[in-house]
């Protein structure tokens, strides 16, 4: 049974989703999905426990030797992204029926869970699969399903933000598509450290270069990064709540996690950066996007596209680490992926609670809150601390590690610009929390209550998580920094 | 290049010819469907891609010939020997002359196709709501119908 787990982490969601559809009533298929969610999420603690004891988990699907067959891999960098990504998915769904109740059509609500479920498959695929094509596949199911979520949202506007992240999805993946291909007619092979250890980058043909822009490109479409993150405010504001805490906090941050593997697995930073000074594009797209989102981020009175504009800007942390390529900038980027999704998490469940009290995510309607949600604002404080990079909480460590890359690879403007954004993040979480306690109460808030203790109980363990991770490091430093030394060493066989 | 270069590559010509006028709808179009239809066209060459790299000039679907098949059905494994003769040196022969195709694009493509299938069918779906929304499937009219909104 055990040895079985790399591959029941995605049949378990994957077998819950027509589960959840067949049964057709929502409290039974809420039952089926939740127990899904958490039982994945143990199996991926568990892998990750067995990964650190014991090193790298190769699974062959249907015994099938890796060249020929699927392979499945599960080290300490794709173990770290799937802890996360089903930690974060099972709490969200614990979180989501109140929320859901308020903003879906209950006839509605069996099809969401499946769909959820299908989404859930579809990131956990992406980080377990050692197949290229199969990274494809994988992708397509989370987009289509996140797609299909989005819409459900209760503004007119919902559908036409999932038809422009669906476009602009689709020519991502169709991108990805076309460099895989290409990848394969130089090597004629899908496993990814197969791919590796038959292309030649210092003297490969030009078609390599062609489908490393092929696949980057893609990649920086779903990654969301700065002139290509058209779709994603909207997606993310016109989503359901509990779609939007969920996707915020996942999908963007495992199309990072495809990002480093196609750079470092396959293409070595060899070729990437000494050859191609990808870096230097990276960081500079990087830095504008931190600023130009940042500002943006400012003057939304949207909550969650404020929020939504923010995540692009953080996108730019993750980034920055990687392009330095070395193993403390790398560190510092995976570290960060896992830092930013508790924090962004937290603070979509905090916008969702508000959300479901006020029937409004607009920051007018949010003034004064503070006195009559004291627990729910609380929670938005303790997450935008994170958010800001206070000490003592998760978002400290990472960027006090990025800066510390930065300086170890003396790139002192970066370290300089670093600091100076962060202001910004201090300059829009402290608009939300001025309206929270300091503004006159709102009509809307005058007669609000907390959020249901269903609700405040999960987004209390996620934000206590931003400070647990604040102070204990060692346990997301290790694992970061092994899966810093796994992508930066030689391929492993 | 010379010439003969330039048009023996005719099936990567086709291939970029319906990539560069799909991806040019889905940008310039503002009608909804009509970025669909682009999407679709898009995506076809890119199965088209995958399918012309598979094919070898003169090759065969990569399955063993009835002949080879029959005479290995049919012998015996003690007297394996007896059928190196000379009939069994022609089947070797005509066993190692075959070209085959390689198979795997076509597969790759099934799932790829149908992937562009769901997509196009949830895209049409969302402008069905769209359009039960704002009356229109122009996208310009859309966005100004929601800045007076």
């Amino acid at each position: 049974m055990s040895d079985h787990l790399p591959i029941l982490l995605i049949v378990l969601p994957l077998i819950a989703a027509p589960l959840c559809v067949l049964v057709g009533n929502r409290k039974v298929a809420y039952v089926v999905a939740l127990a899904a969610a958490w039982c994945t999420f143990a199996i991926a603690l568990t892998l990750i426990t067995q990964v650190t004891r014991s090193g790298p988990i190769h699974y062959n699907i249907g015994d099938w030797a890796p060249p020929y067959g699927i392979e499945y891999v599960v080290d300490s960098f794709s173990g770290f992204v799937m802890l996360f990504v089903a930690g974060i998915g099972a709490l969200v769904l614990s979180y989501a029926p109140p929320s859901i109740k308020a903003e879906i059509p209950q006839s509605k609500h069996y099809l969401f869970y499946a769909t959820y479920m299908l989404c859930m498959t579809g990131l956990l695929g992406i980080c377990a699969t050692g197949d290229l094509f199969n990274v494809f596949v994988f992708l397509e199911i989370s987009s289509l399903s996140s797609y299909a979520l989005i819409s459900l949202g209760r503004s007119r506007r919902a559908p036409l933000a999932a038809l422009q992240y669906l476009i602009l999805g689709s020519i991502g993946a169709t991108f990805i598509l076309i460099g895989i291909g290409l990848l394969y007619q130089m090597t004629g092979t899908l496993n990814m450290a197969d791919i590796a250890s038959r292309l030649d980058t210092h003297h490969g043909p030009r078609t390599m270069l062609v489908s490393f822009a092929f696949l980057t490109v893609g990649l920086c479409i779903k990654m969301a990064v700065f002139p290509l993150h058209r779709w994603l405010p909207g997606a993310y504001t016109y989503a359901p709540s509990v779609v939007t805490c969920f996707i915020a906090a996942t999908s963007t941050k495992v199309s990072v996690y495809a990002f480093a593997r196609v750079v470092f697995g396959i293409f070595t930073p060899d070729f990437a950066f000494e050859q191609l000074s990808l870096n230097t594009g990276l960081m500079i797209l990087a830095l504008i996007g931190i600023f130009g989102t940042s500002i943006t981020a400012i003057f939304q009175d949207n909550v969650k596209r404020m929020l939504a504009f923010s995540s692009v800007a953080q996108i730019g942390y993750m980034l920055l680490g990687i392009s330095m390529a070395n193993q403390s900038g790398l560190t510092a980027g995976i570290i960060h992926m896992f830092n930013h999704a508790l924090i962004k998490g937290g603070l979509f469940m905090v916008a969702g609670c508000f959300a479901l009290r006020l029937g409004s995510v607009n920051l007018s309607d949010w003034q004064g809150a503070g006195r009559t949600m004291p627990w729910t604002s609380f929670a938005w404080v303790v997450g935008g601390l994170g958010l800001i990079g206070v000490p003592l909480t998760a978002g400290f460590v990472s960027k006090w590690l990025l800066l510390t890359a930065a300086v170890q690879s003396e790139l002192w403007p970066v370290a300089v610009l670093m600091l100076l954004s962060s202001l910004l993040a201090l300059v829009y979480i402290w608009r939300v929390v001025e309206s929270l306690y300091f503004a006159e109460t709102s009509q809307r808030a005058a007669d609000a209550v907390d959020a249901p203790l269903q609700m405040l109980v999960p987004t209390y363990i996620l934000i206590g998580a931003i400070l647990v991770f604040g102070v204990w490091t060692t346990y997301p430093f290790d694992l970061a920094s092994e899966a810093a030394s796994t992508l930066l060493g030689a391929p492993t066989p | 290049m010379s010439i003969e270069q330039v048009v023996g590559l005719y099936n990567y010509w086709i291939v970029v010819f319906l990539m560069m006028t799909g991806f040019y709808i889905v940008i310039a179009r503002t009608n909804l469907i009509k970025s669909i239809i682009g999407l679709n066209i898009f995506q076809t060459s890119v199965f088209l891609l995958y399918i012309t790299m598979g094919r070898i000039n003169g090759g065969t679907a990569p399955i063993i010939p009835a002949v080879v098949a029959d005479a290995h059905a049919h012998a015996h494994p003690a007297d394996a020997h007896a059928t190196d003769g000379p009939a069994g040196h022609s089947l070797h022969e005509t066993a190692d002359e075959l070209i085959y195709s390689n198979p795997l694009p076509s597969v790759l493509m099934l799932t790829a196709i149908v992937v562009g299938i769901a997509t196009t069918a949830l895209a049409l779906a969302l402008i069905v709501r769209i359009r039960e929304e704002y009356g229109t499937v122009e996208e310009d009219e859309i966005l100004e119908l929601d800045r007076y909104s």
